[in-house]
């Protein structure tokens, strides 16, 4: 056993990265899921309506880490074995796909129903209307929303770790094994986290708080 | 792919996880009412307390809310043993649920407290009612009947979090179902079942939510 240096600060301030690179990742996959889960949600058709909400339900009504383990070791066993990193890409991804969804899908409802009644008087295919017309306008609404899901999919890159994929809280747990000072490790990990995600918190709100504005104007 | 599912093994282990579920059921609605508890003692003292109780309770909510539940269990159930507090698995699990679970339901019990009238809790006080009446009497069940909804899907959060303190080996359900993969290596047989039994806690929880919110909050039009 030997005493925690400045060296192992370090450590943890570079495995940070892992954690950022995976919350992009994960944001950018969940985000293409969440946008098809969102439109499959708001769509006219009662059949992708339904495989939306089955799609929600499984993946909100059920723990994360155990969708990493399915995906981590499902895929293993079914002879397709995916690194630590991609399991963890692919499981937060399917998993904020179901929040994303719902975020937009409230975000597009939202949006004033004459604006859609609006656009297909004027003869607009759905998806001009969509592109043209809904979207942007749901997009200001979902953004204090989704920076706010941020917050959470950073958090959740954490049991990333369970499996094995070395990111901040993997690190920590790799340095205490070295060095047994759990208290100041995790509280180290923990303050590291909270830097990341304050600010996100933060702007949140200040974001909410405009819309806020905005519609009581 | 020509792989052969086997579910006799997790069939044969089908004890081990009901027992697992159990706890979790347990530990859950264990740590479900105690954060309640502390929600609304804290949403007091965060609404109406001094400033410096104000601030204090404020930050704390701040920091287990932007921090991750597995770092938490890791600085309670590794950390504390460091500075003399030993703890068991489950006990140190329900300590991590309840002080996780409370930062949450203070915000949620304080954003339903801040939405009852002015004029409620002034009517309350010319009556000559007390402080603490006031809260307990006048706005508690205003406010808890206004975010009882948010305040369900809070509490199935909770219990979906619970699986994460399997890592410090309390014996709930994720535990259960790791313990028998590790026997079986039926990994995908053994998940996918322990899956479908979360998707069943969380339906269940959301029924009795729903049921309790008739018996507790029944509709004032339907009288």
């Amino acid at each position: 056993m030997r005493s925690i240096n400045a060296g192992d600060f370090l450590y943890l301030l570079t495995a940070m990265r892992w954690t950022i690179m995976l919350s992009v990742i994960a944001f950018i996959g969940g985000g293409i899921v969440g946008a098809a889960i969102a439109l499959m949600r708001v769509s006219s058709r009662r059949w992708l309506r339904w495989v939306a909400v089955g799609y929600i339900q499984i993946f909100q009504g059920t723990p994360l880490l155990l969708q990493l383990f399915l995906v981590f070791f499902g895929s293993d066993m079914l002879g397709v074995p995916l690194p630590p990193w991609f399991a963890a890409s692919l499981g937060l991804s399917l998993n904020a796909g179901a929040f994303l969804g719902e975020i937009w899908r409230g975000s597009i409802q939202a949006v004033p129903r004459s604006q859609r009644e609006a656009a297909t008087a004027l003869g607009l295919h759905y998806f001009t209307m969509m592109r043209k017309i809904i979207v942007p306008q749901a997009m200001r609404i979902a953004t204090a929303p989704t920076v706010g899901f941020l917050v959470n999919l950073v958090k959740a890159t954490s049991l990333a770790a369970i499996i094995g994929f070395i990111e901040l809280t993997r690190a920590g747990q790799l340095i205490n094994n070295a060095t047994f000072h759990p208290f100041t490790i995790f509280s180290t990990v923990a303050v590291l986290y909270f830097l990341l995600c304050w600010p996100l918190t933060i702007a949140s709100r200040k974001l909410e708080q405009r819309m806020a504005v905005a519609y009581n104007r | 792919m020509g792989y052969n599912f086997h579910f006799i093994d997790v069939w044969h282990a089908r004890d081990e996880l009901l027992d697992g579920a159990w706890l979790t059921i347990r530990l859950s609605a264990v740590s479900m009412v105690l954060s309640l508890l502390v929600a609304v003692i804290g949403a007091f003292g965060r609404t109406s307390g001094p400033k410096w109780v104000q601030r204090l309770i404020a930050a704390y909510v701040e920091f287990i809310r932007n921090t991750p539940f597995l770092v938490q269990v890791f600085v309670i159930f590794f950390g504390l043993p460091g500075i003399g507090i030993r703890l068991e698995a489950n006990t140190g699990a329900l300590i991590a649920m309840v002080l996780n679970g409370s930062a949450y339901t203070i915000e949620i019990v304080r954003a339903g407290i801040e939405a009852i009238s002015h004029g409620q809790v002034e009517a309350a006080f010319a009556l000559g009612l007390h402080r603490v009446q006031v809260f307990r009497k006048v706005v508690l069940p205003q406010a808890l009947r206004a975010v009882f909804a948010p305040l369900g899907s809070q509490f199935i959060l909770l219990m979906l979090n619970s699986s994460i303190v399997s890592v410090i080996s309390a014996d709930e359900l994720t535990a259960a179902a790791q313990d028998i993969q590790s026997r079986t290596f039926r990994s995908f047989e053994v998940y996918i079942i322990t899956i479908g039994i979360y998707l069943v806690l969380s339906l269940s929880f959301s029924g009795v939510f729903a049921l309790l919110n008739r018996i507790f909050f029944p509709r004032l039009e339907a009288r």
